[in-house]
């Protein structure tokens, strides 16, 4: 059983100054699928080859199990690798594909053939072991080239962007069973994507990556409730929570109406000099009734949810604002609306970091910062 | 052939495409005549060979018997076609055996200052053949390698190295990194991954390298009449004993010129498939 540490891992690419990778620290537990996400550049997919071996370390270390392996070559580091494009070797047929690395290994041809039928059962290649990759669909193509990786019983799976290539809905299923199989397999995974909903859907836990540094490594849910900064809160979630600078005049204002906080979150923003950024979910933005008016620019109805794009006058600027709604929604786009925030709004200091995460309620315009807060219940 | 008028999806109208078409006919036939003429006059009598143009005339196997027949007592046909065959074939697996560990040291896993190392290979091309042969004919002598096969194998080897690693690096960068760095976490070591991905995968374009070795090998003419004179010689050298300064000798030599082509043409023709699909690799992704 097995766990990786990355122990502030550096990697700087040659000619460049910037670290691709920058003193990742990480701990993946035995059985865990993790996953790595970021925006491209952010230094995912080199945090995965280095973790296989095919980037060298510039700095610090990696240990698989209690083994410390950034000097150790690839092939014995005791992983599987899937490839973004499946990597397949398009000369041998699915089945020698799945059994090369035994092959290799000097694995007994019988024994070779029980394992790889095995996979191939648990994943439906059984028809098309005799076939060459050019052969398949994109989706057995992907299927065989996790086969690959469980032929092996290796201590890691190790899979960068393994479903990018595949058409939207196999992506969704696909997803699906992958996590199903590493259940099964409880083998360590780390997976890399740059979509944050395979992220969140996929992965015990996930990191997130900014130009190779890790942002946070938490549970999807903490990550979409808990952002530690701003660049998480932006990045996870669909569509994206609203993030509004509010500068840093007291009280907080959006548009022409005071931003009221409930208990915890008064008390921080008195600690807190400069500016601000106010962010909240579109699922925390109710329009429909509210003190603050703003226009409908568009109108996404999804059938099951609505995302209704508006934008109003804030400091000056045109600010753009999303609210998810139940539907149904029957506003127009060019309609004015009121707004309200109902949900967890989080605060940002200057530096990005979130400060505190509270609930908030938007004052009518009119009506003066004081009095609105001996209305509101929260306050003392 | 013709599906008959289609619908015109890209290109120019069908009267500029004919005509761009009949030009290529014109050209191909232009350049093809002479190759043709040869080959006819190669079953000609002398007579017939050289007077006014014929194109009827009685075909014969004569002057095939005259030049394989080994009359002149210096180089016989048989001598030499041995010759160039082994020289031909030495050299290109020589030029394979190295070129393959080159190229992949210049293509998959780079190694310091690879550029440098590459125009150093193709540097070695810069020289004009003339201002070499004379101290490789001084080499040559002081080695007792004149008129040997060994010269003109060592020579051809150095000759077709640079392109052959020019070549193969090209093919060799064709194949996705990710096949190579799949097969190295799956175990295979610098041995595995050579035969079992990278020389399969490399196969049309080793195809391609080793005729164009065998080409230029078996046509070269320069270095062989100055090094081997009189013994080791090649085809192209037996070729041209069949000139003589009396008596008419285009038939003669028109027979002997279509026998030293067979060999590459029939090459030429049976890797036809992978040659192009070698050369036009890079082309399209």
């Amino acid at each position: 059983m097995t766990s990786v540490r990355y122990d502030n891992a550096t990697r700087t690419y040659e000619g460049t100054s910037v670290p691709a990778v920058d003193a990742l620290d990480l701990d993946i537990g035995d059985g865990e699928l993790l996953v790595l996400v970021g925006p491209s550049g952010s230094g995912k997919s080199t945090a995965l080859r280095m973790l296989a071996g095919l980037e060298p370390l510039d700095g610090g270390s990696i240990r698989i199990g209690d083994r410390d392996v950034s000097n150790v070559r690839p092939r014995d580091r005791d992983i599987a690798m899937v490839f973004q494009n499946y990597a397949l070797y398009p000369q041998l047929t699915v089945a020698d594909n799945m059994g090369f690395a035994l092959k290799q290994a000097g694995v007994p041809k019988e024994e070779r053939r029980t394992r790889v039928r095995e996979a191939a059962r648990v994943l439906d290649l059984e028809p098309y072991l005799d076939r060459k990759p050019k052969h398949l669909s994109g989706g057995q193509r992907q299927r065989v080239a996790m086969g690959r990786a469980i032929v092996r019983r290796p201590a890691v799976y190790l899979m960068d962007e393994p479903l990018s290539n595949l058409d939207a809905k196999l992506r969704v299923q696909t997803r699906t069973e992958v996590v199903e199989l590493q259940a099964r397999l409880g083998v360590t995974t780390v997976y890399v994507t740059h979509d944050q909903v395979e992220a969140m859907t996929m992965g015990h836990r996930v990191a997130v990556l900014k130009d190779g540094v890790l942002q946070q490594c938490d549970t999807p849910r903490k990550l979409y409730h808990e952002p530690l900064n701003l660049f998480v809160a932006g990045f996870i979630g669909s569509p994206a929570m609203n993030l509004v600078p509010v500068g840093d005049e007291r009280p907080l204002r959006l548009g022409g109406s005071a931003i009221e906080l409930a208990r915890p979150g008064d008390a921080a923003l008195a600690e807190i000099s400069g500016a601000i950024t106010v962010g909240f979910r579109p699922e925390a933005l109710q329009v429909g009734e509210g003190p603050l008016r703003a226009k409908i620019r568009t109108v996404e109805d999804l059938g099951s949810e609505v995302f209704v794009h508006l934008s109003l006058e804030h400091r000056g600027q045109p600010l753009a604002l999303v609210s998810k709604m139940m539907p149904p929604f029957d506003g127009e786009p060019g309609d004015s609306i009121g707004l309200q925030i109902i949900g967890a709004t989080h605060l940002f200091a200057d530096d990005g970091s979130r400060v505190v995460s509270t609930t908030a309620t938007l004052q009518a315009a009119s009506a003066p910062a004081g009095v609105a807060s001996d209305a509101s219940p929260a306050a003392p | 052939m013709s599906d008959g008028p289609s619908p015109r999806v890209v290109g120019e109208s069908r009267s500029v495409n004919g005509a761009f078409g009949l030009l290529a006919w014109v050209v191909g036939l232009a350049y093809f005549f002479p190759v043709f003429w040869m080959v006819l006059n190669s079953f000609k009598s002398e007579l017939d060979a050289n007077a006014s143009p014929k194109l009827f005339f009685h075909p014969t196997l004569d002057r095939y018997r005259d030049v394989t027949k080994s009359t002149t007592g210096l180089l016989s046909f048989g001598e030499a076609f041995t010759n160039s065959a082994v020289v031909v074939l030495v050299s290109t697996l020589i030029v394979l055996t190295l070129a393959i560990p080159a190229a992949y040291a210049l293509a998959i896993r780079p190694v310091a200052k690879w550029r440098d190392v590459l125009f150093f290979f193709i540097s070695t091309k810069f020289l004009p053949v003339v201002a070499s042969v004379l101290p490789i004919w001084i080499l040559a002598k002081n080695l007792n390698l004149l008129n040997t096969r060994m010269a003109l194998i060592i020579l051809y080897t150095g000759i077709n190295l640079p392109l052959a690693v020019w070549m193969l690096r090209s093919f060799f960068r064709e194949i996705p990194r990710e096949l190579i760095e799949a097969a190295e976490i799956d175990g295979a070591g610098l041995k595995g991954q050579l035969t079992s991905i990278i020389l399969p995968m490399a196969a049309p374009g080793i195809a391609a390298t080793a005729l164009l070795c065998v080409i230029f090998a078996w046509n070269e003419f320069f270095y062989a009449v100055q090094l081997n004179p009189v013994q080791g010689s090649t085809v192209p050298i037996w070729v041209t004993t069949n000139i003589s300064t009396r008596g008419d000798f285009l038939a003669k030599l028109s027979a002997a010129s279509v026998l030293a082509c067979i060999p590459v043409v029939l090459a030429g023709w049976i890797a036809q498939k992978r040659m192009i699909r070698g050369l036009a690799m890079g082309a399209i992704k």
